[in-house]
């Protein structure tokens, strides 16, 4: 494998409106998460030896990363992750609500969709500072409910993120300033379920 | 002129822009509360008891233009700097913190996993105080010369501290702060914190502050944030007020 390379914006910029503007969005995508990836290079070119190596396994194992590059790994390759993530579980059109197995465990699991967004609205505005709001499989392929600061993956504790909601300030401070739960609260009406199910679907193997 | 929050009430009272937040109520008590505390020294940030207030902004909010926008610094000021303060009012209503200065606030709840929400309003309340004094419309240049020399003396010259101070603002990963700051000792370094995190807490003595949360610079400046860094340091830092602190 090559250089980590920005995958193209499965939509355009303007595709979430109204919900995410499409200044935010070309921002965002050509911008922060070029950067991420391009800082995520440049710190691989230092260790010619992880070079082959996917992100997702440089992330579940940033131990193993040799220590002057681990902080660049993990700031520079979690945001490449969680960006790329982000992403695709969005779409034109989309919203409504969770079916199929996802649906059938979220009833099970946290006790429905409307529990899963009121605990996950919780955790996305709680989040202090820079961050993200993530709907995993633990370990043991149950659903959790977690925030995470930075670009911090759930990848490197364990888990295996299916959902993920940026907070960062980037994501919305053009539109929503210091108005993040009504960021929050728009960003349900762009959540693509059938992306999610199929990302829970992959994770459960 | 003396740049402690509580000393210029004259100029301050010029300076409180009209579309500012507070009413003459709210400004009368920081005054009254200014008083009872003159004496403690620049800055005096540690202001108290509660209900706390949010301080005036020492310049109107178009003042830092074209460096800062007068939109971004009524959002910063109004509803960022407020928000914490008011956060921090609800959370230690009943509390014991409740009779307690914002300093000692900080102090008390740092690293208290428990007292979390706490510190981290009060020092945002804190850290946000002390960035307005942090700049200046006319701001940049040459510090004093004692200031000057102390910076010499530790840097190697003014401009090798800006350049350090820049790169930290720069480097820092998410939200934060950059400082200027002087050890028990008296020696000049510059550090940065992650989120609400201050150096007052590690015993160190903060002399300038640079806010690079995104909501600082986004508005203005979006994903740019050295361009913010590099004019911020260039044109607004606030060398009397850092020359101040360190007494
Ligand atoms: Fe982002
Ligand atoms: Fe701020």
């Amino acid at each position: 494998m090559s250089a980590h390379v920005l995958p193209s914006l499965p939509y355009a910029f303007d595709a979430l409106e109204p919900y995410i503007d499409a200044r935010t969005m070309e921002i965002h995508h050509g911008k922060h998460h070029a950067t991420y990836v391009a800082k995520l290079n440049e710190a691989l070119d230092k260790a010619p030896e992880l070079k082959g190596r996917e992100l997702k396994t440089l992330l579940q194992q940033l131990g193993s990363v040799p220590e002057a590059i681990r902080g660049a790994v993990r700031n520079h390759g979690g945001g490449h992750a969680n960006h790329s993530l982000f992403w695709g579980i969005m779409g034109k059109g989309k919203g409504g609500e969770p079916v199929g197995q996802l649906g059938a465990a979220i009833k099970q699991e946290i006790g429905g969709f409307a529990a899963l967004r009121e605990k996950f609205n919780a955790a996305a505005t709680a989040q202090f500072g820079s961050g993200w709001a993530w709907l995993s499989l633990d370990q043991g392929g149950r659903l959790v409910i977690h925030a995470l600061p930075n670009q911090d993956s759930p990848l490197s504790e364990g888990k295996t993120p299916i959902l993920g909601l940026d907070v960062w300030e980037h994501a919305y401070y053009l539109k929503y300033q210091n108005r993040r739960p009504e960021y929050i609260e728009a960003w349900w009406s762009v959540v693509d379920w059938e992306a999610v199910e199929a990302n829970y679907r992959a994770a459960r193997g | 002129m003396s740049n402690d929050v509580f000393h210029d009430e004259p100029a301050r009272a010029e300076a409180v822009p009209p579309e500012s937040p507070l009413t003459r109520r709210d400004f009368l008590a920081v005054a009254g509360a200014g008083a009872a505390l003159v004496g403690i020294g620049a800055p005096n940030l540690a202001f108290g008891a509660t209900p706390f207030v949010l301080p005036p902004l020492p310049y109107a909010l178009g003042a830092l233009a074209p460096v800062i926008s007068a939109r971004t610094l009524g959002l910063h000021y109004g509803k960022h700097h407020k928000a914490y303060v008011d956060n921090l009012n609800k959370l230690v209503k009943g509390t014991p913190f409740a009779d307690q200065t914002l300093e000692q606030i900080v102090r008390a709840a740092a690293g208290k996993p428990a007292a979390q929400a706490i510190f981290n309003n009060a020092a945002q309340a804190w850290n946000h105080a002390f960035f307005w004094h942090s700049l200046t419309p006319k701001g940049g240049g040459t510090p004093p010369a004692k200031l000057a020399q102390r910076l010499g003396e530790a840097f190697g010259s003014t401009e090798a501290c800006v350049r350090e101070l820049a790169a930290q603002a720069v480097g820092h990963f998410g939200s934060g702060w950059a400082w200027l700051v002087a050890d028990a000792a008296g020696k000049l370094s510059v550090t940065h914190t992650a989120n609400a995190e201050l150096p007052l807490t590690a015993g160190l003595k903060p002399l300038l502050t640079i806010d690079v949360w995104e909501h600082a610079y986004y508005l203005d400046y979006q994903n740019r944030r050295a361009d913010y860094v590099a004019a911020l340091v260039g044109q607004r830092l606030n060398w009397a007020f850092a020359s101040e602190n360190l007494g």
